[in-house]
């Protein structure tokens, strides 16, 4: 028993380190490529150096500055932050739906998220030229719960994991067309930010972006990491949980707040980006050979960030000068994950 | 033993505010094992996820120690009631020790992390369960006997004063079934655990239990040790039986007897006829049995298979009445059974009984069921 605690605690240890050492390559890696060729040690000199060079003290070329700093910095930090929550968001409903395919994206969270945030901007259109960050965040946020309803009212009757997910992708397809349909009535100059992120990219990031999601994303980062513990008692059921002692009421509406605050920002500075709700909670599974809470959250947020990095990585480079939708990316690789998912379940686990 | 420890105090029980049942008043000791039994439906679970509160009460009090569950603090109640479900959990890559380590959840602190002494508690409870060897394995890939014993040392992790077990005993061949009954019974003894379970196994129920309660459609039908409360008569009326039958003293089942006029005599005794019997019954051949005493094994099952038995008292003697009796039904029947009992002391009247049969041109057909059948 003493062996197999030690060689657990190695695999996890291990999992850690490689998924920080991950991090941090496809960071290096995403600073150091892009359509401009920028010698690595001059990115560092203007990364470690920053200061100096604004101040004048340090010679460096300005439009080089300002697409490390303005360009690509935010963009990977948003890309890091919003995968985080992504995957994070992606594992709290599997945990609520004791299913491992449910999502925000295939449970139509984040196309009800958009349509609230497409009908906002363009009623709001008429008296303000832009809509404050505060609001379409709240926007977002009152749609993934509009939509989460009805993934409750419908799924919570399925036991069944393929309905949940044909409700889902209904649900998606209803929004979607609620959402065009207001862009085609729309006047152009009010709807170009609209169509540019319903596709899901990271490509207008700021780090005014970067600050406010960080500073949802975080905090309710640390409030999951906490509800390790319940979310834990609450893999055996919910009579189990109830039994030794979790208020299960209150626990569900956690559950669901807290993965709509992050589905929400996610869809608010991002659009909606599909599978890696699914894809990256379901790799670290298999990754810790555990279901474990305590170690699911933060390997999830982690590995959620690598993913969310490296995806959008190939999705400006690989195609360069053409830049993909980071949504395009993540559906190739986390839909197949999903189909694999499926097909592996119906053999082992029989309703 | 003044105060009961746990007690339900003219409860209903139902959903969405309908009583199913009402008027529970049950009381269980420390160390006590209570049996609810019943028909499928009767509402034995309703009783137990009220008691468990998962459903709250309609009315009425469930009181543990004296105090309402209704305002108890779940923390508090979870370190003293441990249940086992019948929900079907599959949870994903958490080994037995896992799962049993679940039990801890009102011990640790807000981590859920496991001290040394929890470990010890829980492998402890793993081994009470004969669990101890399957530790490592993925409890989604156990077999139903092995995730039921898993669950029991889950419960037993919990250190809990009641544990409460809905048909812990379903999906169980009847090895495991004994195993878990013996496991429950050793809890009881050694550590003064109440237990409250369902179980539809009558039989089961009489020799585990303390009290049992019957629970039937129309309430608390009956309630006691199992002895008071299961007669022969009680167990068909709480079920409904109206074909086939429940020997108490055996906690035997038998089907219902064949319909028609019997053409075949059986001589049995001393248990030698109950095959025979049980073969005409599968074979849906009605029947006479004689001549039995009162107290032989045989007739427990020939009573309830048998179109008539000649019976003769219980250290009683064999008369001339009697005699003529099964031999009026061998008149009656085409052909005499002899399953084999020896023809000596008590049975010597076997002997004359064959006898009369042969010289009035029955067929006369000796031992097995296989020839019989014939």
């Amino acid at each position: 028993m003493n062996v197999n605690v030690k060689l657990n605690t190695a695999r996890y240890c291990a999992v850690f380190i490689s998924l920080f050492a991950l991090f941090v390559l496809s960071v290096i890696w995403s600073i150091n490529s892009g359509s401009v060729s920028i010698p690595v040690g001059e990115i560092w000199r203007m990364i470690f150096r920053k200061g100096a060079i604004e101040r004048g003290e340090l010679a460096a070329d300005a439009s080089a500055f300002n697409i490390i700093w303005k360009i690509r910095l935010p963009r990977l930090m948003l890309a890091a932050v919003l995968g985080g929550a992504l995957s994070l968001s992606g594992f709290l409903l599997q945990t609520f739906f004791r299913n491992p395919i449910a999502g925000p994206f295939v449970l139509g969270i984040s196309s009800g998220a958009k349509m609230f945030l497409a009908v906002v901007t363009i009623a709001l259109s008429a008296w303000i030229p832009t809509v404050p960050v505060a609001v379409t965040v709240a926007a977002a946020f009152l749609g993934s719960m509009f939509t989460m309803m009805f993934a409750l009212l419908f799924g919570g009757k399925l036991k069944n994991m393929s309905m949940l997910l044909v409700i889902g992708i209904m649900i998606s397809y209803i929004c979607s067309a609620v959402t065009d349909f207001l862009i085609n009535f729309a006047k152009e100059a009010d709807i170009v930010n609209l169509t540019h992120w319903s596709m899901g990219s990271f490509s207008a990031a700021s780090w005014r972006d970067v600050r406010i999601s960080a500073l949802i994303v975080l905090p309710t980062l640390l409030c999951v990491f906490l509800l390790s513990k319940p979310i834990s008692a609450y893999a055996l059921g919910e009579g189990y949980a109830l039994s030794l002692g979790v208020n299960v009421r209150r626990f569900r509406v956690l559950l669901i707040l807290l993965s709509g605050v992050l589905s929400a920002c996610v869809t608010a500075f991002a659009g909606p980006i599909s599978f890696v709700g699914i894809a990256v909670p379901h790799i670290c599974r298999i990754l810790l050979k555990s279901s474990k809470p305590i170690l699911m959250v933060p390997a999830s947020f982690v590995c959620g960030a690598v993913f969310c990095v490296f995806c959008d990585l190939v999705a400006r480079t690989v195609f360069s000068p053409t830049e993909l939708s980071v949504g395009t990316v993540t559906s190739a690789i986390g839909a197949p994950i999903v189909i694999w998912l499926m097909v592996s379940r119906r053999g082992g686990q029989a309703q | 033993m003044d105060k009961p420890y746990f007690e339900l105090r003219d409860l209903a029980v139902g959903y969405n505010g309908k009583p199913l049942l009402s008027h529970i008043s049950l009381s269980l000791q420390r160390g006590g094992i209570m049996t609810l039994t019943g028909p499928n439906g009767s509402g034995k679970s309703t009783i137990l996820k009220t008691v468990t509160r998962r459903l709250p009460a309609i009315s009425g009090q469930v009181l543990l120690e004296g105090e309402d569950l209704r305002f108890a603090d779940s923390k508090v109640l979870a370190r003293k009631m441990a249940v086992v479900l019948t929900d079907r959990i599959r949870p994903e890559l958490l080994t037995a020790f896992d799962v049993a380590a679940a039990g801890r959840y009102p011990y640790t602190g807000s981590f859920g992390l496991l001290t040394r002494r929890d470990r010890d508690i829980v492998l402890d409870a793993l081994s009470r369960v004969n669990a101890a060897g399957i530790a490592d394995r993925d409890f989604s890939a156990l077999s139903d006997g092995q995730r039921q014993r898993v669950l029991l040392a889950r419960a037993i992790a919990q250190e809990p004063e009641l544990i409460v077990l809905d048909e812990p005993t379903s999906f169980l061949d009847i090895r495991h079934k004994i195993e878990l009954l013996e496991i429950l019974r050793s809890m009881s003894r050694e550590r003064g655990v109440a237990i409250l379970m369902s179980l539809h196994e009558i039989d089961l129920a009489s020799k585990i239990s303390d009290t049992v309660v019957c629970v039937s459609h129309d309430g608390i039908s009956a309630f006691g040790k199992p002895e008071e409360v299961f007669s022969d008569l009680s167990v068909r009326r709480l079920y409904g039986l109206e074909r086939g039958s429940y020997n108490a003293a055996l906690g035997s089942i038998e089907l219902a007897a064949p319909l028609g006029v019997p053409r075949v005599f059986v001589v049995g005794g001393g248990g030698y006829g109950i095959p025979v019997y049980r073969a005409l019954q599968k074979a849906g051949v009605p029947f006479y049995a004689g001549i039995l005493f009162e107290n032989d094994l045989d007739l427990a099952v020939a009573a309830p298979l048998a179109a008539s038995v000649v019976k003769c008292p219980a250290f009683g003697d064999l008369t001339e009445a009697h005699i003529s009796a099964a031999k009026a039904l061998i008149d009656a029947s085409s052909a005499v059974i002899d399953s084999g009992c020896p023809a000596r002391g008590t049975n010597s009247a076997k002997a004359e009984l064959l006898d009369y049969a042969r010289s009035r041109g029955k067929r006369v057909v000796a031992g097995g069921v296989s020839e019989v059948m014939s």
